[in-house]
């Protein structure tokens, strides 16, 4: 472990405001469709109308017609993709499957599958032409209704199946036990910035793209796989990204369309998918229902769980996600049970939305132990005290570090949860019931493995880059940081490049980790830039001819020798003496694969909710989340992570549902005014707090994964407060105000 | 339901690619007779189906003057073309944002003669006249709008794709009297939608604006 590295939080500054933040409030931040590219074309999709079978016949004559139009591709006269004939996953997800194919042949997958594309020179000539496209189909039967087919659940293919500690079935036998069925709908990520890219052929095996992706290095590598092109013949730009949580961290059809339909017109495609479109063609959050089993002794002591989850995936994908893990290690249980199946519909392939899986599970999960501490007649803040587990009861080792008690107290104590009284239905104000939940959220933590490069000049300025995207969390910025805390170099005078793919290759934003792997390789290379500061400060700077390299203090941009104190020399004049306009190097960090820890973020969330005693609607009127992530570097867009992934947690508790009409496996609700999503009005003070104590484990910043545990929980812990609230346990999301009146 | 009972796409409905056709053959005669007379016969056909567009283009395009961020201009659009369209692919004003093209999300909005309004909901063609602002015409030079100051303070924004609407929005808000408390400015900020879920930071900034009471 890089003790000797650790970094310094408590010299930091106060929170910086965000690096790129002028950029974003004045419009300058340029998004994927929006850089500017020389006689760029608009590309706009035409989905299938039916959910399964084959297409009979295409016209595209109309559309070809149209003014303006410069190409119309179907499976018919679409260039081929070379990867997708070498078979396996050309544009691979983390599914196992086929990923699909877009243009390859007639067969259909699913309602609103991309099967023609229109090319035209403006944007409102590429959409009238796209609506006319003619198709018939030889449809067949089809099923997109999770609960007509849960005779067809089957184990994901290779995966390891059950998972039972002790005895799987001891919570039924329990004094006091709870069995129970939780559903979790379709939620669509939906971010506000619409899938989009410009593709761009710059010669016949060449291609530059600006893309929206999470992972500049992972589309790159999607892209050569697809056209069988060399790493340096393929160039993702990403600078902005209008946020994603999970929706941009794989390849889609869409983006394949675009480059096949920038080969076969020779312009530069942009396409941009329309809000209808987010619904069905990168991805969403799948229905889950849910099956758990809870038994205790009288005075709490759980005795064992079981946990079975049903998922929805498509017919040519395994989407598959850890809903039932956290149920393993969250509490200290000898007999515990899992099981994870998925039922293949004919819908488009699922994927990680924030949170994933756990945020799905922690729903039973924190509901299900909510409910037990009512049968209890105990407190739920105790009821998960008492069964508090200290190390990690499913792999049997220690935590890198848990500070969930702490967690727990700081938000008790700041929502006043001991306050309350507990008897359900008990509590109002001004005509309202009131009702206070909780729940725990988790999430692991890890690093992976990234490269960065420093590059500091003679005029001071210091830049840091590396193949990294950044949807929101504040990327550049924490980089900036850590490179300036640990070079001791201004961070007003450092630039940290990230969004293209030709700069050391950097980790896809997802999974809680950037912080962490990203974070890892700056601090590498910041450790580098002064080791080689130094050296050349013995080569070349007055006074430090004969010194040694362990002699060398490094302070606020100056190298210090520490067997004379009065001996220092500015990293800029080290440049000078050595007659140096600039000096660069590279770190790679590998990532951390330690088996003697179990890693993990927590959280806690505690919610007060109204509940109109007439109209059944519920408001989440104070939220106060706490995060054991590790050591926080910067603490106002740490608190703006934890607000975001709140606001998501009042939407899954409160409106979001994806609701298809299963007569045509098509989407009702596909657009933002059906769709509900949390707007100012919904979303109340929220209170973020830190524990703030570092992970000694996990990387030199001590810091863990932030993003996802902001979610994991929240909506047992709204589903919760409406329990206290109205004496009504509401099982199935969101909480919409019919299931309360 | 049996699949072939199923209704037809709603576009299908409208499908009129024989008027399409009228059109365009009237165009292309129109063309032809003006090309004839100055093109030699050969290079007729090859530059046919350029012009034709070209003509067909013309006369699809209606002049339009507008003022944005206190420049004029004077413009020939398609009557179909919306506002926020023309702004983002036609004059490289990215700063307003297309969220859902639908009015549904506040992403695109901008000021006409100083009141919020959505761009992708307003024709382009129909502003004639009128004084548009845009985000990047919100600050004066280097000086940036106090409502851009307070929501880098107040860090009210994450991916920054809601925000130049948000304080398009928000400037509007305060104008209007609208953000006398917090509860007031969340009523009527809920026409934008911030999927990163920055709703607190922003309330906040615009707060502090709303107190500091400088004439914004
Ligand atoms: S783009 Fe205009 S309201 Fe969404
Ligand atoms: S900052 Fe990302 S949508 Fe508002």
């Amino acid at each position: 472990m890089e003790n000797e590295f650790f970094f310094n939080y408590d010299t930091m500054p106060d929170p910086m405001d965000r690096v790129d933040g002028k950029m974003k409030v004045t419009g300058a931040a340029k998004y994927a469709s929006e850089h500017p590219v020389e006689d760029v074309h608009y590309g706009v999709l035409v989905g299938s109308t039916i959910a399964r079978g084959v297409i009979k016949n295409i016209d595209t004559k109309a559309a070809e017609r149209a003014p303006g139009v410069i190409g119309v591709l179907t499976y018919l006269n679409s260039p081929k993709v070379p990867g997708y004939d070498a078979g396996g996953n050309p544009v691979k997800g983390r599914t196992t499957g086929q990923p699909l194919r877009v243009f390859y042949d007639e067969v259909i997958y699913f309602n609103g599958q991309p099967i023609a594309l229109v090319v035209a020179d403006t944007f409102e000539r590429a959409v009238h032409a796209a609506s006319l496209v003619r198709t018939q189909y030889d449809a067949e039967k089809h099923s997109t209704d999770i609960n007509a087919n849960l005779d067809k659940a089957v184990y994901p293919r290779g995966r390891s199946n059950d998972y039972t500690r002790g005895n799987a079935d001891a919570y039924k036998t329990a004094p006091v036990k709870i069995e129970a069925e939780y559903i979790v709908p379709v939620e669509v990520h939906l971010p506000m910035e619409l899938h989009s890219i410009i593709a761009k052929w710059d010669a016949e095996d060449k291609v530059t793209v600006y893309d929206k992706t999470q992972g500049v290095k992972s589309t790159q590598r999607s892209i050569m796989q697809a056209f069988k092109l060399p790493e340096q013949n393929v160039q993702v730009y990403a600078p902005f990204v209008g946020g994603g949580f999970g929706s941009a961290l794989r390849t889609w059809p869409h983006e394949i369309a675009a480059l096949l339909g920038a080969k076969k017109t020779g312009k530069p495609v942009k396409l941009v998918l329309g809000r209808d479109q987010m619904f069905t063609m990168v991805g969403y959050r799948p229905y889950t229902i849910q099956k758990f089993g809870i038994g205790a002794t009288a005075d709490g002591k759980i005795i064992g769980m079981s946990h079975e989850a049903i998922s929805q995936t498509s017919t040519y994908e395994e989407f598959t996600e850890g809903t039932v893990n956290m149920t393993r290690f969250l509490y200290d249980v000898p007999n515990v049970f899992t099981r994870y199946k998925i039922i293949p519909l004919d819908v488009s392939t699922p994927t990680w939305m924030r949170g994933p899986g756990e945020a799905t599970g922690s729903f039973a999960l924190e509901s299900a132990i909510d409910e037990l501490a009512y049968a209890l007649n105990m407190d739920p803040l105790e009821l998960r005290l008492k069964n508090y587990a200290e190390t990690d009861p499913e792999k049997n080792r220690p935590f890198s570090s848990k500070f969930l008690k702490d967690a727990y107290q700081l938000g008790a104590d700041k929502i006043g949860w001991y306050k309350r009284n507990r008897q359900p239905r008990s509590m109002q104000e001004n005509g309202w019931l009131a009702g206070y939940g909780m729940s725990t959220g988790t999430f692991s933590a890890s690093r992976g493995n990234a490269s960065a490069s420093a590059r500091l000049s003679a005029d001071g300025k210091l830049v840091i880059q590396s193949a990294v995207a950044d949807s929101g969390p504040g990327t550049a910025t924490v980089m900036t940081q850590i490179a300036s805390e640990t070079v001791g170099w201004p961070a007003n005078k450092i630039t940290f490049e990230l969004g293209d793919s030709s700069l050391p290759p950097g980790p896809t934003q997802g999974g809680s980790t950037t912080t962490s792997t990203e974070g890892s390789a700056v601090h590498a290379v910041s450790v580098a830039l002064q080791k080689k500061l130094g050296e050349l400060a013995i080569k070349a700077s007055p006074g430090f001819s004969n010194a040694k390299t362990e002699d060398l203090v490094f302070d606020n941009g100056k190298v210090i020798l520490s067997t004379n104190k009065t001996t220092t020399v500015s990293f800029t004049d080290i440049l000078k003496h050595n007659s140096l306009n600039q000096v660069e190097v590279t770190s790679d960090s590998k990532s951390l694969n330690d088996q003697k820890y179990s890693m993990y973020s927590f959280s806690v969330h505690f919610v007060k909710v109204l509940v109109n005693p007439l109209t059944g609607v519920v408001k989440v009127n104070r939220a106060v989340s706490v995060a054991d992530a590790g050591r926080i570097v910067n603490e106002k867009t740490a608190a703006s992570q934890i607000i975001g992934g709140v606001t998501g947690g009042i939407g899954m508790a409160l409106m979001e549902e994806g609701i298809l009409d299963n007569r045509y496996g098509r989407w009702i609700n596909n657009n933002f005014a059906d769709y509900h999503v949390p707007v100012s009005a919904d979303v109340p003070d929220i209170d973020s707090l830190f524990v703030n104590k570092p992970d000694p484990i996990i990387n030199p910043m001590g810091a863990k994964g932030m993003g996802e545990i902001a979610l994991i929980g929240f909506a047992a812990a709204v589903t919760n407060a409406v329990y206290h609230a109205t004496g009504k346990r509401i099982r199935s999301l969101p909480v919409t105000l019919d299931k309360l009146i | 339901m049996q699949p072939d009972q199923q209704p037809p796409c709603p576009h299908e409905e409208n499908a009129c690619d024989h008027k399409h056709d009228d059109r365009r053959t009237f165009l292309k005669k129109s063309s032809f007779l003006a090309a004839v007379a100055l093109t030699p016969a050969p290079l007729i056909k090859a530059a046919e189906k350029k012009a034709d567009e070209k003509i067909a283009a013309y006369f699809e395009t209606v002049p339009v003057n507008l003022e944005i961020n206190g420049k004029q201009h004077s413009l020939k659009v398609e009557p179909r073309t919306t506002l926020l369209d023309l702004l983002r692919e036609q004059l490289d004003l990215t700063g307003t944002k297309k969220g859902c093209d639908w009015g549904q999300c506040g992403a695109c909005t901008v000021h006409v003669n100083g009141k919020r309004v959505l761009s992708c909901l307003s024709l382009a063609v129909m502003q004639d006249g009128k004084k548009i602002t845009t985000i990047e015409g919100l600050a004066s030079g280097e000086q940036l709008h106090p409502m851009q100051e307070a929501f880098i303070k107040y860090d009210g924004f994450q991916c920054g794709y809601c925000t130049p609407g948000q304080i398009m929005s928000a400037v509007a808000c305060v104008r209007e009297g609208h953000a006398h408390s917090e509860d007031q400015i969340r009523e009527y900020m809920s026409g934008n939608i911030c999927r990163c879920g920055a709703y607190r930071n922003i309330v906040d900034a615009i707060s502090e604006v709303n107190k500091g009471g400088q004439n914004i």
